[in-house]
């Protein structure tokens, strides 16, 4: 090992799986091997068998269509607010200055202690679990949308308006494709701490969705199912952010040459 | 003034840069006064942090003057425009757009037809020899393919007058060498009474004398110009102008109001 030194591609994937394999395999060790007792810790092969009945018996395929709907939706909007006032906060300098220090401060806030107030306002209905999403996302894209925009090279601003372009101009033509690439990037972030707001929404107050299982499931101690459903969101997880890496690399080829 | 004459003007222009820190107010530029007919290659040579770039940039309208005024064509100049083509030194093609797209952006942003634009493009594509590089991405390219295509960027909006902020300083030797004919061959391919006006900021004098119609002396920091001297080598030159006696000649002298003012700035900063 050199520091800095690539890793073969092949050598790679072999090192990213290995860790899952030792991983398993512990936990198999803990838990078949009498070292943790069932009640606290199922099995692997016991939570592959749960998870099983979930997807055949108990309809989760639904409970995940609902949480995934949600988590979609509420990032959506969250990116519909904040991807523009970013934009707007990072070219001009006067919005980011009345925005800034209310957003630093409210992106703190944190959305899970929101809850009683949002089924106090909202019910316990889908308009609940979006807005815990939008407040526990929207902050962040503001923020990390503003400080990508503000960070656009001034000298391809100064290039563009020797070239004749104007404020409107710049914006569109200049600072918003410049951002682009980092936007993306910090929307995928977000996107992974979305998936943490809308389990915690769901934990509480909800009738349907991967949290609600969870909890049902703490109900009756079947602690294989709910590690089956902690597992189905980290794949759902990984399966998104390598399509929004996938998408990144397709939508701006000219960052990644 | 008059209107229709197309010559810069650039009348009593001072810059100081206001005071930072412990450090009082830098005086940039004294009032510096110049005027620049139509179709003239101008070099303003001088140390590094003379101002000269600071001169530049004022006539771009990318920076304002402490006081004094810029004129071009008797309209004063309040903010960088597509009249005042500009290259600059760092690269500064827009890495999301091709070749071609770069080049497309000022006809683009004045609002010209698509057709106009592809037939602008293209005509300066060849004219600067990128046939083949139009769907390049500006990653893909050496740094004096960059600057060609910056080039064609500038000449693409027909600017009155075209400002060049050392656009070849971080291009190896044999390279700059190429762009410097290169340049002129661009420039020169315009009738002698069409040519556009050139400002053209370097510490390179081999680089001024080779390019210039008039080189522009600046001195050390207060930068103010000491001397304004004529080149009387014929266009169109190439690289064998370079061994002439008469270049060897200005060369020579440049060389000595240069170093004297290079020896004046070490002194102030030591």
């Amino acid at each position: 090992m050199e520091p800095l030194r690539p890793v073969p591609p092949g050598l790679r994937l072999a090192l990213g799986l290995g860790f899952f394999a030792l991983f398993i395999g512990l936990w198999a060790l803990a838990t078949e091997g009498g070292f943790v007792q069932p009640l606290f810790l199922a099995s692997p092969g016991q939570t592959l068998r749960s998870g099983w009945s979930l997807l055949t018996e108990f309809g989760f395929l639904g409970d995940i269509a609902v949480t995934v709907g949600r988590v979609l939706g509420g990032f959506a909007i969250a990116a519909l607010i904040g991807v523009p006032l970013g934009l707007l906060m990072g070219a001009f300098k006067p919005v980011e200055a009345f925005f800034e220090p209310f957003i630093s401060f409210a992106r703190y806030l944190p959305a899970s202690a929101f809850i009683p107030l949002l089924i106090l306002w909202a019910g316990v209905g889908e308009a609940q679990k979006l807005s815990v999403i939008v407040i526990g996302s929207v902050f962040q894209i503001v923020i990390m949308v503003s400080v990508i925009a503000g960070g656009t090279r001034p000298d391809l601003v100064e290039a563009a308006t020797t070239l004749g372009a104007r404020r409107g101009g710049i914006l569109r033509r200049v600072i918003v494709p410049a951002a682009a690439p980092g936007i993306a990037e910090a929307l995928r972030l977000v996107l992974g701490w979305a998936w943490t707001y809308v389990i915690v929404a769901e934990l509480i107050g909800a009738t349907s969705g991967i949290g609600h299982m969870i909890m049902d499931s703490q109900r009756l101690l079947d602690t294989g199912q709910m590690i089956f459903g902690i597992v189905t969101i980290g794949v759902i997880g990984l399966v998104t952010d390598f399509l929004f890496k996938a998408a990144n690399r397709a939508l701006f080829p000219w960052a990644a040459l | 003034m008059d209107a229709t004459n197309p010559r810069l003007a650039v009348e009593a222009v001072t810059r100081t840069f206001p005071a930072r820190g412990r450090a009082g107010p830098t005086l940039a530029l004294q009032p510096t006064t110049l005027s620049v007919a139509p179709g003239e290659f101008v070099a303003i040579l001088g140390p590094s942090g003379c101002g000269k770039s600071t001169l530049l940039r004022i006539v771009a309208g990318l920076d304002r003057p402490t006081a004094g005024s810029v004129t071009l064509a008797g309209r004063p100049v309040t903010g960088p425009g597509p009249e005042r083509g500009m290259v600059f030194q760092s690269y500064t093609l827009f890495p999301w757009l091709t070749v071609e797209q770069n080049i497309r952006f000022g006809p683009r942003e004045r609002g010209l037809p698509e057709a106009a634009q592809r037939e602008i493009a293209a005509r300066l594509i060849a004219r600067v020899g990128l046939r083949g590089f139009e769907g390049h991405w500006p990653r893909q390219l050496s740094g004096g393919m960059q600057q060609r295509t910056a080039l064609a960027r500038a000449l693409a909006n027909d600017p009155a007058i075209l400002l060049l902020d050392e656009p070849f300083g971080a291009l190896d030797h044999q390279t700059r060498e190429l762009m410097q004919e290169l340049l002129l061959e661009v420039w020169a391919a315009d009738a002698a009474g069409a040519r556009k006006t050139v400002l053209f900021v370097t510490h390179d004098i081999d680089e001024a004398v080779f390019l210039a119609s008039r080189v522009l002396v600046m001195s050390a920091r207060p930068g103010r110009v000491k001397a304004d001297l004529p080149v009387p080598l014929p266009y169109p030159r190439d690289w064998t102008v370079k061994t002439t006696s008469a270049f060897g000649a200005l060369k020579a002298r440049l060389m000595g109001e240069i170093r004297e003012e290079v020896r004046r700035a070490a002194a102030t900063e030591a």
